[in-house]
């Protein structure tokens, strides 16, 4: 009787400990990937963060949502940034299902003309665009206009939300 | 040396420049002479300077671009009576005349805001009251993408989304297209101008007139399957929007060859053109032709060898729609 208690006791303690697992996974998986105003140089983040479930996709970008939804996005979250009051910006944040998924929305946007970068789990860069995938997620970052230091700053920008990832 | 045939050809094409009218309201259009019907015309307007060094383009050069393809169009060179000739056309006088903007790609693609501007003007320099004006597009953060501001107050050029009043409860439906359309367009508008921007879709392969009125009704995803064919041209064959949308002035100062609908600068190019028209069909298959060009210039395959032609343009040119031509030789094209 004691002995099926202690183990009763015991799985309890497994489930427990499993679920504080699963559960500080999951906190990670909801922090914010959009860095606050000025916590990278020259950045500030000019609105709020807007979220869309795969079901309402079509509102942020429709005719690319199926797209999306075939590699298996959870949801996209975007918000707008400036850097020095001169170049505009908007961070596109995609949870997918899985890393697979990732990794084919990452690859659908690379062309010959991408240079490779050492970003997350595997990154691209052209003058006016940043993209990189870590685990589920899928970055991309695009500046509405081409400046000296655009790229630059574009990529410090990308590795302020893949630390926060 | 021009031949007499070249010659003849050119002098035909000023005859329309000049004001000759026929089957289409606002240009007159040009007699088929193998049909006996008559052409649709389409004319692209350019300045290859209209962007210099700037991302934007130069809003004087870019007046007066639309100047001289309203007065081209139209056949009146001054830009007040060719605005007054189009606001007659729509029997729009003292009526609300819509201004269908495209904002889906963001900032980076979407319709400019100096066109919107300049066609507002001209309007009101026409007569029309600035309320009366009344700039829309499917949500709000797509007007913002167009540099537009919510505005509902009458003694100012308006601007509102299409969720903004409401959709109405009566399902429209021709073919595949089963919506409920803004009141913007059913209750609002006397008639519309179309200001979409010329894009890569990754569905459709082109967007532009026709695509552009995804954004008036309540669930434009379920118009994909198929890359957007019949979805497209059946739409565009429900009646309201074949008799309000009345005039297509086409933003393709900027646009992108591929990646489309959303903003990929990497696929930025400048064709540094308007294309103006009433058929919206010519207007499509002219300015896939352009896309196609581009596409073929860096090297890219054609949108059919990349999976997504856009055959909506044909469904909207068959018998069953009949939306308009798609067949060079029923479209006057007009190069200035």
């Amino acid at each position: 009787m004691l002995i099926g208690w202690k183990n009763s006791m015991w799985k309890a303690l497994v489930i427990a400990t499993v679920a504080l697992i699963v559960a500080s996974g999951c906190k990670k998986k909801d922090a914010n990937p959009f860095p606050d105003s000025g916590s990278v140089a020259g950045w500030q983040k000019t609105d709020a963060t807007r979220t869309f479930a795969a079901k309402d996709l079509w509102q942020y970008i429709d005719g690319d949502a199926e797209h999306f939804i075939q590699a298996g996005v959870v949801s996209t979250a975007t918000s707008d940034y400036t850097y020095n009051r001169q170049l505009e910006a908007v961070v596109d944040v995609h949870t997918m299902s899985g890393p697979e998924g990732a990794r084919k929305i990452l690859e659908t946007g690379l062309t010959r003309d991408a240079k490779i970068i050492q970003l997350g789990d595997e990154g691209a860069q052209f003058a006016q665009s940043v993209s990189f995938r870590k685990g589920s997620y899928v970055v991309r970052i695009v500046a509405y206009q081409a400046t000296p230091d655009g790229a630059q700053a574009l990529l410090a920008l990308a590795h302020g939300v893949e630390a926060r990832l | 040396m021009k031949s007499r045939r070249d010659f003849l050809k050119e002098a035909a094409t000023g005859a329309v420049l000049l004001g000759s009218k026929g089957a289409f309201a606002l240009t007159g259009a040009l007699p088929d002479e193998h049909e006996g019907t008559a052409k649709s015309k389409v004319v692209i307007a350019r300045d290859p300077a209209l962007h210099g060094q700037e991302t934007q383009p130069n809003e004087q050069r870019l007046i007066n671009l639309l100047d001289r393809a309203m007065a081209t169009y139209t056949g009146r060179d001054h830009p007040v009576d060719a605005w007054k000739h189009v606001i007659a056309m729509g029997q729009a006088q003292d009526k609300v005349i819509g201004l269908k903007t495209n904002g889906l790609g963001g900032k980076g693609i979407a319709t400019h805001n100096s066109l919107i501007m300049a066609v507002a003007e001209r309007l009101q320099q026409a007569g029309v009251k600035a309320g009366n004006i009344l700039v829309w597009d499917q949500n709000a953060h797509f007007l913002e993408a167009c540099g537009m501001a919510v505005n509902t107050d009458p003694s100012r050029i308006r601007c509102y989304p299409s969720d903004a009043t409401g959709f109405e409860d009566q399902e429209s439906s021709w073919g595949v297209a089963r919506i409920r359309i803004t009141k913007i367009l059913t209750r609002e508008c006397a008639m519309v101008i179309n200001l979409p921007i010329l894009k890569d879709h990754s569905m459709a392969g082109v967007t532009f007139a026709l695509k552009n009125m995804y954004g008036v009704v309540d669930r434009p995803f379920t118009l994909h399957a198929d890359n957007c064919n019949p979805a497209v041209a059946d739409l565009n064959a429900i009646p309201v929007f074949r008799e309000k949308i009345r005039l297509t002035i086409g933003d393709a100062m900027s646009s992108v060859y591929e990646g489309g609908p959303g903003f990929h600068p990497e696929h930025l190019w400048y064709p540094n053109a308007l294309i103006v028209g009433e058929d919206r069909v010519a207007i499509d298959h002219t300015a896939w032709g352009l896309l196609e060009k581009q596409r073929a210039a860096v090297g890219m395959p054609t949108l059919e060898a990349a999976g997504r032609p856009p055959r909506y343009i044909a469904t909207a040119a068959d018998a069953a729609h009949k939306l308009g031509s798609n067949d060079p030789r029923g479209i006057n094209l007009v190069q200035v």
